[in-house]
């Protein structure tokens, strides 16, 4: 278990997100409980411009959505390792700078890869 | 104490038992936004630790994004899954054995296992001095220097990922105009408009 | 037994009686958003806005809060209720949970944690599951590509969002939001975070699909978006959501660049007025600068939306993240 004095910090966040949900699920059920429900199924269809639904909503995509989001991760990753470096760099000094340089140099021949590809295109 | 002990107990309660819905619910949505709640409940146990880059790295990468793309293939693939599940029950005996194989490797591994020397007292000093530092400092001071060789193998992997996302996904469709910026910056008017003298009455 | 109620009671009281005042001044803040904006949009397009509800209008707010509330939840009949229902619930409660940790004035912070600035961006980033979840569960065609184009929209410009997070953290070296504030920053690198101010102030539009970024809910083609089968309060807490993040964006962009509760520019003479007056100023230029472009700009192309986000954005942020580190190295202005 880590210091007291550090985790004293996180339980507001706790109490925070505690009462933050409650206040959410009271609002909405408080208005499900308060307001008039008269559901009919005419109103309870999904909207569309005045015919039923053809198909089941949930089709298949651009799979350009699954590569921007593969894409997104490869990125988030590279900043989570750029964040402790740019809190330490003044520690570890050049060396540690030109690690980093190596690491950014590394994706970038990927990220020229894709743009070469034109996966970064969207049509 | 107290409170650690019980915010631990709730966590990690919380995290066994989404954990264990992750594998029996029946929508496989709901079996991502359990495994998405199972990873918050995680970070939370890592807070605990005092592990705080840590925990909130996982909530960045892991909540963030690896699980949204888990919800974009689950969500929007277009398979029937009740067909899916209809053959399931023929795999139970391959999954048996292959489960059986694993536990043996992990029985074998926790008996016979012999750490090397020392490695137990390096384990329980940290490389930095938590003295003054906070602990992402204490991961920078030594991720980028003392280790700098498995950081530069992530940076390989990552560049490898990159390249398979692309090579398995993309696809350049045929017969589609994509909007060339310089190409419409350079259009001069002179190139597409013309201007005439029209004489009135003539009809031309 | 009796010493531990005693020090853990008055704590716990003390600490849920912050939280009331700020769950308190969020929800008013963002009750007088949405008024401000429709007056600030109707002085722009020379109408008069919301004029019958109290003197200038000032109780529309609370008339459309009371109306919300007292209509009828409406649940699709083809929707998945739980998820359904969840949905609005999680991103109003995210949207809130980001206000623990944002430091109002000297010392005025709930939870002084190491690590501020990523519990904000962690935060952040789970609000595209909202969004998800809305969409995938509503099971409307609109919606589902309502929640498609928000996600991959939100995650593209969370990436340049990092980089510029880093560059801050670079010129404060710490993680902490009340250090972000209040280390020094040489002329020179102020001058030099400036281009990441405009990067950010236009990501942040992108973030909150704010106009000219609000392709997910572009009515002339996809009617409201993810939210097109929502109504009464579950409407309501996507639309609290959506504006309490915006507030919460314009008070990150206050910490990260426009020096949180100091007073503007430095100036000594300045520093009479409370801080915490100065941040509500500095947070509510920045809201001015979202309705302002929203009444200005007409909305962008999908495939533009995303050229801007990969191929313009991310290369600069990242060049200038390089750039910024190699000039702190050299010149050892590190913090």
């Amino acid at each position: 278990m880590a210091s007291e004095e550090l985790l004293i910090q996180y339980l507001p966040i706790l109490l925070f997100m505690f009462i933050a949900c409650a206040i959410s699920v009271a609002m909405v059920f408080g208005s499900i409980l308060v307001a008039k429900q008269k559901p009919d199924s005419e109103k309870n269809s999904a909207y569309e411009c005045g015919f039923e639904a053809f198909t089941d909503a949930r089709n298949k995509f651009d799979v350009r959505f699954y590569l921007v989001c593969l894409l997104f991760i490869i990125f988030d990753l590279e900043i989570a390792f750029l964040f402790p470096w740019a809190v330490s760099l003044k520690e570890i000094g050049m060396f540690g700078f030109w690690s980093m340089m190596s690491f950014l140099g590394i994706l970038t021949v990927g990220f020229v890869y894709e743009w070469k590809k034109g996966a970064l295109d969207w049509e | 104490m107290v409170v650690q002990a019980l915010a631990f107990y709730l966590f990690a309660s919380i995290l066994v038992l989404s954990a264990f819905f992750v594998i029996t619910a029946r929508n496989p949505v709901h079996s991502v936004l359990f495994l998405i709640l199972s990873f918050f409940n995680a970070a939370g146990l890592f807070v605990l630790l005092g592990a705080e880059f840590i925990a909130l790295t996982l909530v960045i990468v892991y909540v963030g994004a690896v699980a949204v793309l888990f919800l974009f293939v689950v969500m929007m693939l277009d398979i029937s899954f009740a067909d899916l599940r209809k053959g399931a029950m023929q795999y139970v005996p391959m999954g048996l054995v292959i489960g059986a194989i694993i536990l043996t490797e992990l029985v074998m591994l926790f008996g016979a296992w012999q750490f090397a020397p020392g490695a137990g007292q390096n384990l329980a000093v940290p490389v930095v001095e938590l003295v003054d530092v906070t602990n992402t400092e204490a991961l920078g001071q030594v991720l980028y220097t003392n280790y700098v060789l498995a950081f530069q193998v992530a940076g390989l992997i990552l560049f490898i990922a990159m390249i398979g996302a692309i090579v398995l996904t993309h696809r350049r469709r045929p017969g589609i105009r994509r909007q060339v910026v310089s190409k419409q910056q350079a259009v001069r008017g002179e190139d597409v408009i013309e201007i005439r003298k029209v004489t009135t009455g003539t009809g031309a | 037994m009796l010493e531990l109620w005693t020090t853990y009671g008055i704590w716990t009281a003390m600490t849920l009686m912050y939280i009331g005042i700020i769950v308190g001044c969020v929800l008013t803040a963002v009750a007088y958003l949405t008024y401000a904006e429709r007056k600030v949009m109707s002085a722009m397009q020379r109408r008069q806005g919301p004029m019958t509800v109290g003197p200038f209008g000032l109780l529309q707010p609370i008339a459309d809060g009371i109306k919300l509330f007292s209509k009828e939840t409406i649940i699709p009949s083809q929707a998945n209720k739980i998820v359904f229902l969840l949905a609005p619930m999680l991103l109003f409660a995210l949207a809130l949970m980001a206000w623990a940790v944002i430091p109002f004035d000297k010392g005025w912070v709930l939870a002084n944690i190491n690590v501020g600035i990523l519990y904000l961006v962690a935060i952040s980033s789970m609000m595209v599951y909202g969004v998800i979840m809305a969409g995938w569960a509503s099971n409307s065609q609109y919606a589902f590509l309502g929640a498609l184009r928000s996600a991959a929209q939100m995650v593209s410009y969370e990436v340049s969002m990092g980089l510029i997070i880093v560059c801050v953290v670079l010129v404060t070296g710490s993680l902490n939001l009340q250090d972000i504030v209040e280390v020094h920053r040489p002329i020179w690198v102020q001058i030099m975070l400036l281009p990441m101010l405009v990067v950010f102030l236009i990501s942040i539009l992108a973030e909150t699909n704010r106009a000219p970024f609000d392709l997910p809910e572009g009515e002339s083609e996809i009617t409201g978006g993810y939210m097109v089968e929502y109504s009464a309060m579950a409407f309501a807490l996507f639309f609290l959501g959506e504006y309490s993040a915006m507030i919460m964006m314009s008070a990150m962009t206050t910490i990260l660049f426009l020096g949180g509760w100091l007073p503007p520019f430095g100036i000594e003479a300045l520093a009479f007025v409370p801080g915490i007056i100065w941040f509500a100023l500095k947070t509510a230029g920045v809201l001015f600068f979202f309705i302002w472009s929203r009444a200005t700009l007409p909305r962008f192309r999908y495939d533009q939306l995303m050229r801007l986000g990969w191929k313009i954005f991310l290369p600069l942020t990242l060049g200038w993240v390089v750039l910024v580190s190699g000039m702190l190295i050299t010149f050892d202005a590190l913090p």
